[in-house]
Order: C-alpha cells, then structure tokens, then sequence
C-alpha cells in the first residue's frame, strides 16, 4: 500500500514558564492512501499535538521541534515555510478540531465561513461557491441550509456548530482529512450519517483520514488501524481487530476496561488509577509503569522498545519480552481475546 | 421516590419568533422529576436539550409555560431576591468546559463565585475553607486553588465546573454534556463521583448526553426529544429494553458499541417523521403505554401500542 504520510522520530515540546513540556516524545507512524487511522488515548497524551504538528498549527513563539520528520509528498513539513504551509493547509490536508468554536469565527456568519476556503482554493464564481456551501450543509444535515447561511455560529446547538466545521473541512477534497474529536458533540444518529459521509468521501478520492476519539464504539466502527498515545508517545499500534481483540499493552486493558457495557449491573465503573505523566519531567522507563498492576522492575529503569506481535501489530511493552513473566489480562479483556485466532486465549470459531 | 421535585408544563421556548428563521427549540413539552432521582435527557442534535436546561434554571425567559420547583413557578414573576433564592438551589453544569470558565481567574475565585454571590461564607478563612473541602470533594486538592483553567486537563476542569456547582448547596444539578469531552477512563471518575455525591447529599440530577450506553449506566428515567419535543419516556431499563418511538428505535440501532465485528454486521434504522402518516389536527400527545412509560402518539397509535406491549 502507497504510504502518503510518515511520521518520524517525532519530538515536540513547549518551551513555558514552568519549564520544557515535552508533549511528543518519539512518535512514528505511517498514514496509507485511503485507510482510517483512528488515534485513541489519555486525555493529555499528545493525540492533538501529534495532528497540529502535522498541520504546522502549534504556537511558533513556544512550540519546538526537537527532532524527526514529517514526510508528505517527498516534502518534509516541518521544514516548509508558512507560505508552502498554506497551499497545503485547507486544500490537501484539512482538520476537523476538537472544538468547533475556536475554528469558527464568532463575528462571522457561516455561509461566508464556508464560502472563503472555495474561492481561495477553487477557481469558480461566488454564485457558484453558495451553492456549493448549502449543498455541504445539506449533506451534514442541516435542516433549511438556505436560511441558516446568514446566522452567526451563537445561533447553533453544540452539534450544529461541529457539523458547519465539518462542511468546511469536506469542501476542497481534501487528501489527508485529520478529524479531532469531529462527532462527540453529536447524537449517535447524526453521528452515524457523518461517519458514513466520510467513508463515501474516502471512496470516492481516496482520502486517508486520521481520526482522533475517545469513543471505542467509533473507533471500532471506522477505523482501519488504531494507534493507543499515552504520555506523548504511541504505546500501541495494530489493526482495528488486533486493538479490540488481542491488546498487549496494560493502559490499552486499562482503555478497554473503563466502558460501562449496555447490559452492565449497576456497579461502579472501572477507572484507571493515579494521575497522567509530568511531562515536564517524564518517568524514566515506561510512563504507565506507576499506574499499572502489571509493571516489572524493568519498567521503571528502562523505557520499552516496541516489540512485533504481528507485521501489523506493535506494542512497546516489557510483557511481552521473552523473559517476562507470563501476566493475566483483566477479565474484561480475556473475554475478547477469546475471540481472535492468534490470540492465546483463543476459544475457536468466532462467534 | 414518588416526591416531585420539579413540574415542567407545556414549556416553550421560540426564536427569532416571527421571522423566516424562526426556530422553536423547544416545543410545549411537559415532565416531571423526582427527588432524588437521575432523568437523563437525550435526542437528535439541535433538539433543544440544551434550551430546556437553560430554560428551567431560566437564562431565558420562556416563551410560554411553567416551571414548579418544590410547587414554586421559577417563571412566574419573581423578584430578583427570589430568583436569586432559586439559583442557589438549582446549578448547571455547561456543555462547554473550555467556555465556561474564565480563563483570567484563578481556580479559587471561580469555585467562590457562588459562594460570594450567595454571601456564604463570614469571613476570607472560612471562603478558603469551603474551596478547599469542594476541590477536595471532587479529587483535586488545595494547591489547585492557585492555578487558572489553561494549567488543567480537559477531565480536571470538568471537576472545576462541579466543584464550582457544588458550592452552593444545590439540590437539583443540571448537568449538560458533562463527560463527552473526557478519555473513557476520566469518564468513568467523573460519572463515579457524580453517583457517589447524589448518594451522600440526596442530589437530584437532570443528565443531558450523547452517549448511551453512559446515559443508561447513570440515569432511572430517559426522556428522549425529537425536533424540541419530548417523544418517549421511561425509566431506564424499560427504555432500552422495549423502545417504543421509531425515533428511539432508530437512536438506539445506531448505538456504536467497542466491537469491530458487531460493527461491520450493524444493521441501523432509521427515523423518517413522515411515516406516522399523521392528519391534519390529529391530536398527538404523550400518552401512557405501560406504568410509567410515555409515549407521543395519536389515538390510533396508542391502541396498537397498547396491544403490542400486552403481548411482550
Ligand atoms: N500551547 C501549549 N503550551 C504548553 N503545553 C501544551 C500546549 N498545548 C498542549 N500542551 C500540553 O501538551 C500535552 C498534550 O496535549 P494534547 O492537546 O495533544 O492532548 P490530547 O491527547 O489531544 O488530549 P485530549 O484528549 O484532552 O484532547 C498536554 O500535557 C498539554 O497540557
Ligand atoms: N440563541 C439562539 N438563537 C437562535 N436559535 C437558537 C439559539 N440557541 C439555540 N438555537 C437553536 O435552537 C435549537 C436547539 O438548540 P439546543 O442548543 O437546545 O440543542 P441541543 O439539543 O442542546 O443540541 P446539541 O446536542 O447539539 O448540543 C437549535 O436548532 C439551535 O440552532
Ligand atoms: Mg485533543
Ligand atoms: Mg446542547
């Protein structure tokens, strides 16, 4: 498969009065033409860094690349100037971001919010870039588009906003759509209707989407591969079955064990202990060694290399070293794991 | 259970009334809720969940209807005093975390702010005081008083924003989309402390959300809206055991659960409003089903209803 993204040895940190706050601590990855890359995580891990780095859209005066590469079209990004950065933004990759307010201008109405990134990417008529803006509007399901072009973004509910945001970021066909948290504002219907919309987006151009959530149920409904962050660094990565069916690394058990289930009795619901990293002065070893049951000594010494379940599947966890001791997952996580061939709680056919 | 603590009658609230984008996010709806109780609140985007909480703890002022609090109307003509007396006891917890707290002040003015409006506290110690037993409450601690917004995590500041409704002594706690912006896992801390409070102060809660499957683990009751009204009606169980409005049917269906294979088989339904087949002046209104359980029907509906859930 044709990769159009590569992260590398990716570095960043913000240089703020308390100190250096290193928010990407080694992150790589590859994005394929066409596939959904879902990233999932703590809240804090550098999930949105990670993507506003790609987007070149981080503070200059205090964001800092330490080091590594962001390799797109045979370019480096994060050596372009802003004036390269700004064909590239918007046109051949857009961003959908976590809060729809800060991308929304408040004094602004929104059929003009919808229209300027027509004009300035598109060679066609003003005429011609209002039709196209209430046909957007349409799509994401807006009921009556025509009358709603000249409110101010005030006059929408929370998932109305998100959806406007979405129809600017749809606009230009974009190659590589970044999708921050793009439908947790929005009932699972609309929800449903957006997901859907992207996938038809993603076939018709063969876009590649990295889409960030905390939603599982998301994240097992869109994506291809998915990517666990945990204290700026990317502590798992598989495909989507990999992820859900066989996790190798403790905080991605942690992850998967936090849901409440639909046919759940009425007991407290898991929650993992302790508190995030530091990252002003990240642990020595393995970041989530402090907060979990199953860390070894090692743990707290040595930061884990990533180790190969599968060719798709990578986890940087000392569990899985060949001279670890063999650990139980939690109950929750066996239960799935007896659902994937490989696996080595494996009960046969799949159900 | 059966005490109401809250009445709210034929409530609407219209905008731009009048003109071409006339907006009637909230429609004549009509519950109750019970002390003590969690009623979650969930429904389509832009239905107006967010417009009947504000409403009830009146940031706005209805465009007709009424709200009873302990039997009281928060909407009838009140006094600034009264209300005054009324916001102490009802709070709401914003949708946005980011927005709702001011990002110049510190942790400790914010959390007093309701205690300085309502004058609760006799002296700066005893202010301080308060702060810090509310941060503790919440699972921050006393040096987070110093801090402003920006130095928190999105789970963190949500805990300010209970922190901050808290203090007051409130017995009815409107909270908006209180979790959908945190990881499963602060989720989980947040819905666990929210139930461990409803225990320990007898809280009354009415809890707006997207999600679900956290919808169903929090609340008794779910009212379910639809285009500002309120179209279904049960306590939780029922609810997602025997939906009976297509619109519930189709919100449940599309449910997204953590399971790729289930989510590659999901067949989903979907709602089109037509199909009621509704006439002209047809008199559409929540009827009761079953004990407890209301639904927006006509008269014909509510017969095949009827009939149908005799045979479950
Ligand atoms: N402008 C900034 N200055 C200093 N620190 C920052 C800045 N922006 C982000 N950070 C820090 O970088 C880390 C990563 O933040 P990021 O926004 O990527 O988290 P996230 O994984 O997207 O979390 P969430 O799920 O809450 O959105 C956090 O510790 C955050 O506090
Ligand atoms: N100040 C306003 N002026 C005009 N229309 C408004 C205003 N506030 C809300 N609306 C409209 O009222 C309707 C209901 O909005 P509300 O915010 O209550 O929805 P909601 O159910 O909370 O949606 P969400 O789940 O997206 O937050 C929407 O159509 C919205 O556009
Ligand atoms: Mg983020
Ligand atoms: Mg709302």
């Amino acid at each position: 498969m044709e990769k159009i993204l590569q992260v590398k040895d990716l570095e960043l940190s913000f240089n703020t009065f308390a100190g250096e706050v290193k928010a990407i601590r080694g992150v790589n990855f590859d994005l394929y033409k066409g596939e959904t890359l879902a990233i999932v995580g703590e809240s804090g891990s550098g999930k949105s860094v990670t993507t506003k780095s790609i987007m070149r859209l981080l503070p200059e005066h205090s964001a800092e690349f330490k080091n590594g590469e962001i390799l797109f079209g045979g370019r480096d990004l994060t050596k372009l100037s802003d004036k390269e950065m700004q064909k590239i933004r918007g046109k051949e990759i857009a961003m959908i971001f976590q809060d729809p307010m800060t991308s929304l201008n408040p004094t602004m109405p929104i059929g003009r919010q919808l229209t300027e990134p027509l004009l300035k990417h598109q060679k066609i008529s003003k005429a011609e870039a209002k039709k196209v803006a209430i046909d957007l509007l349409r799509l994401v399901g807006m009921p009556k588009p025509e009358l709603r072009m000249k409110q101010y973004p005030h006059q929408f509910s929370g998932g109305q906003r998100q959806r406007i945001v979405i129809a600017i970021s749809l606009a230009c066909n974009p190659q590589i759509l970044i999708a921050d948290e793009p439908t947790t504002a929005l009932d699972v219907t609309i929800q449903a209707q957006i997901l859907e919309l992207m996938k038809d987006l993603q076939k018709k151009i063969d876009t590649s989407i990295i889409f960030i959530t905390h939603d599982l149920g998301v994240v097992a409904n869109v994506a291809d591969r998915v990517a666990v962050m945990y204290g700026g660094k990317i502590v798992e990565i598989g495909t989507v079955d990999e992820i859900f069916y066989n996790p190798q690394h403790p905080y991605t058990w942690g992850l998967l064990s936090s849901m409440p289930s639909l046919d759940a009795a009425d007991e407290k619901l898991y929650a993992i202990p302790g508190t995030p990293p530091d990252l002003l002065s990240p642990p020595k070893g393995d970041a989530f060694a402090l907060r979990s049951e199953y860390a070894l000594q090692i743990d707290m010494e040595q930061n884990p290399p990533f180790f190969k379940v599968s060719e798709t599947h990578y986890a940087a966890t000392w569990l899985l070293h060949p001279d670890a001791p063999r650990v139980e997952p939690p109950a929750t996580v066996i239960e799935r794991m007896k659902k994937f061939p490989g696996s080595r709680y494996y009960e046969g056919s799949r159900v | 259970m059966a005490e109401k603590l809250l009445e709210i009658k034929n409530l609407k609230q219209h905008f731009n009334v009048g003109k071409a984008n006339e907006v009637r996010a909230v429609d004549d709806i009509s519950f109750d809720i019970y002390r003590g109780e969690t009623l979650g609140l969930v429904g389509e985007s832009g239905c107006g969940k967010s417009t009947t909480g504000r409403s009830i703890i009146r940031l706005y002022d209805a465009t007709s209807g009424d709200v009873f609090f302990e039997g009281e109307n928060v909407h009838g003509k009140k006094s600034k005093k009264d209300l005054k007396k009324f916001n102490r006891r009802m709070q709401m917890i914003f949708q946005d975390p980011y927005a709702s707290l001011n990002p110049r002040m510190k942790v400790m003015d914010i959390v007093a702010e309701g205690i300085d409006i309502h004058g609760l506290a006799k002296n700066q110690a005893e202010r301080k005081k308060m702060v810090f037993d509310l941060l503790e409450t919440v699972g921050l601690n006393k040096e987070h008083a110093n801090r402003y917004p920006h130095e928190f995590s999105g789970g963190q500041r949500q805990r300010l924003g209970i922190a901050r409704a808290l203090a007051v002594d409130p017995e009815f706690i409107i909270a908006d989309e209180p979790i959908s912006a945190l990881d499963v896992s602060i989720q989980a801390q947040v819905v666990n402390l929210l139930k461990e409070l409803q225990e320990e102060k007898g809280l009354t809660y009415l809890f707006i959300a997207h999600d679900l499957s956290m919808v169903k683990y929090i609340s008794d009751r779910i009212g379910v809206m639809y285009f500002g009204k309120l179209v279904e009606l049960a306590p939780a169980d029922e609810l997602y055991r025997n939906p009976m409005h297509p619109y519930t049917q189709s919100l449940l269906s599309a449910i997204p659960l953590p399971d790729p294979d289930y989510e590659r088989n999901r067949v989903r339904k979907s709602y089109d409003p037509a199909s009621h087949n509704y006439t002209e002046g047809e008199d559409v209104r929540m009827r009761e089903i079953t004990p407890g359980h209301f639904v927006q029907c006509s008269e014909r509906e509510f017969e095949s209803l009827k009939t149908a859930a005799a045979h479950i």
